[in-house]
């Protein structure tokens, strides 16, 4: 076996990493390497391999995991750097705090619900047409810019439609001579907020439901009509049980992702902090307050956490899925 | 048999449009909900005096000296997370995928992360990476370029990972290998041809996301496109309305023309596994 030849490519000679980390190349051996001394030269070169990856490992642990350990760890300390349990002690026993981790539960457990059910529904019914038909792709994109890179621009949207001087608001106001302000208050409210975040909530469940629903064979639906089955009876038999476990972990991604939800709140409302991002956000803006320099990092932490349990019983649910469908 | 078979036929079409109609009540009323608003922006930002319509709030868009600012800001900063994006992930992703099989999944759960990390707390502990970044680099907003390319990095993997499953890049890397190509060769001259698709879509998203992107620029007190808009918000909504909805549909048309792009691909590679008469599944 020489290093150069065979169906192993192996970076025997004048090999660089791709990612440029690997500055030396492996000299060519001079004989056949046996035993112990080539699985310890192969131990090596996997390593050596591994340092591709370097670079970007290190990106990562400035720009992602180090501002998080930050968080994690101004949480537990006090303005000059001791540890204390006093910033979480804090936030456990402030009602406006409490009241905001209260309502961004509520917000992130109600649109959750209604999102992924709309959003259920929308995904059933593109799933029923042309895969590569226009309408599909069209919902598609849709659904990809409303979801992920909305924000701001919804609540303008939502300003627009239902605002006090929106376009139904008007409408209402010319058909049923009813004022603006008996009509238009609603948007403004913590209601208001949960009908927002239901709109972003349903084209990401589109898009995180639509390959569950494609995984669907028509097979299982022949085969129920052949045994006499109706539409109840195929839903409830056959697809729902195979659906659940997906529906289910979409409904923790879309609460994950309402709870994390920071631009359309702040667009829409700018007094008052009904939920834990526009908590962090009176934080950031008036970082000065004495001793309570690190409460903010609290609140923050508080979001992981319960980020982090959401997450966990997601890929506790995949796993399960996973060795289900094996 | 003919019995069952007469009996069977008119259930099952009075099924078929039962579920043809639920489908389209569906799509009406979920449609309405999600298209409303968009055609509320369209009427508000072209609204006049009375019933008549003006384009003023359009056209202040070209002349909105801090709009443009904004404009030009985020597409620069699309830009340059779209090529640092590129530059950090591609060559790891490759690299990975055929040298370092082991690490795969670690790649993919870091990848992955910024999804479980909201950007509302991941400012909290930037502030002070920042103030370091703006120590060494000097204080300039496009070094916000930094942290979106981690926050791209879940749609940018997902992109990038499709693709790179789709071309049996193994075998072609090999075969480059074995006819003497060096590494960066292989990498540039095959698989960054065989995975285009995959890259386009990426930077697409990566496009989308930066012109969206409110939340860490408007804490780090940066003036983005969408910190000028909410700003603007307040003093002429009919503007910031008309910025919003030319910004919604300027990522509509670049996510629906990646999508066809992709599906015309689909749709030739199928066509091409049926003309050699296999019989494969599109994976």
């Amino acid at each position: 076996m020489t290093p150069t030849g065979g169906t192993d490519p192996d970076p025997a000679n004048g090999d660089v990493g791709l990612a440029g980390a690997r500055g030396g190349s492996f000299a060519p051996s001079a004989g056949p390497p046996v035993g112990p001394a080539r699985s310890r030269r192969k131990q090596l070169r996997s390593a050596a391999r591994s340092l591709g990856a370097v670079p970007f490992l290190g990106y990562v642990v400035i720009f992602l995991l180090w501002p998080t350990v930050l968080v994690v760890a101004g949480a537990f300390a006090t303005d000059s750097g001791e540890t204390t349990l006093d910033n979480v002690r804090t936030v456990v026993s402030t009602g406006a705090y409490l009241n905001a981790f209260k309502g961004s539960l509520e917000l992130s457990a109600a649109t959750a619900l209604a999102g992924g059910i709309l959003g259920g529904l929308l995904a059933w019914a593109v799933a029923e047409g042309d895969p590569d038909g226009v309408l599909r792709r069209a919902v598609l994109a849709v659904s990809g810019v409303l979801a992920q890179f909305g924000g701001v621009m919804l609540a303008f949207g939502f300003l627009a439609t239902y605002g006090y001087s929106g376009l139904v608001t008007l409408v209402v106001q010319h058909l049923f001579g009813l004022s603006p302000y008996a009509t238009a208050g609603w948007i403004y409210s913590f209601f208001g907020l949960g009908v927002v975040y239901t709109f972003f909530q349903i084209p990401l469940m589109v898009l995180i439901f639509l390959p569950a629903l494609d995984g669907l064979q028509s097979q299982w639906r022949e085969a129920s009509d052949n045994l006499g089955g109706n539409a109840w009876a195929y839903w409830r038999h056959v697809a729902g049980p195979i659906l659940a476990p997906s529906f289910i972990g979409a409904l923790l991604l879309l609460f994950v992702n309402a709870f994390s939800a920071y631009a359309t709140a702040a667009a829409l409302i700018s007094q008052g902090s009904p939920i834990v991002p526009l908590q962090i956000r009176t934080y950031m803006q008036s970082e000065l307050v004495i001793g309570q320099a690190n409460v903010g990092k609290a609140l923050a932490f508080g979001m992981v956490v319960v980020v982090i349990i959401v997450m966990s019983l997601h890929a506790l649910l995949q796993r399960r899925t996973a060795k289900w469908a094996s | 048999m003919t019995a069952a078979v007469r009996k069977t036929r008119p259930v099952r079409r009075r099924r078929f449009q039962l579920r043809s109609m639920t489908r389209w009540v569906v799509f009406g009323v979920v449609g309405v909900y999600l298209l409303l608003p968009l055609v509320a922006m369209l009427e508000f930002s072209t609204r006049d005096v009375g019933w008549s319509r003006s384009f003023a709030a359009w056209r202040d868009i070209g002349v909105n000296r801090e709009l443009l600012g904004a404009v030009t800001l985020s597409l620069e900063l699309a830009a340059l997370t779209v090529i640092g994006m590129l530059v950090l992930l591609t060559p790891t992703m490759v690299w990975v995928h055929l040298r370092v099989p082991r690490l795969r999944r670690v790649i993919e759960f870091i990848c992955l992360l910024p999804l479980s990390i909201p950007a509302i707390v991941l400012v909290v502990g930037l502030a002070p990476v920042y103030s370091w970044v703006n120590y060494i680099f000097g204080d300039s907003p496009l070094l916000l370029a930094y942290v979106y390319v981690i926050l791209v990095l879940p749609y940018a993997y997902r992109a990038i990972h499709a693709s790179l499953l789709a071309v049996d890049i193994e075998t072609l890397s090999e075969a480059a290998r074995g006819l003497g190509a060096s590494w960066p060769q292989v990498f540039i001259r095959i698989v960054v041809p065989a995975i285009r698709g995959g890259l386009l879509s990426a930077s697409v998203l990566a496009i989308a996301l930066v012109l969206g992107e409110f939340t860490i620029s408007s804490l780090l007190n940066y003036d983005t496109l969408q910190v000028i808009v909410n700003l603007l918000g307040l003093r002429n909504a009919g503007v910031s309305v008309a910025v919003s909805l030319a910004a919604l549909i300027f990522g509509f048309v670049l996510l629906f023309v990646v999508s066809t792009v992709g599906s015309r691909r689909r749709r030739v590679v199928r066509a091409a596994a049926q003309a050699e008469g296999v019989n494969g599944s599109d994976s």
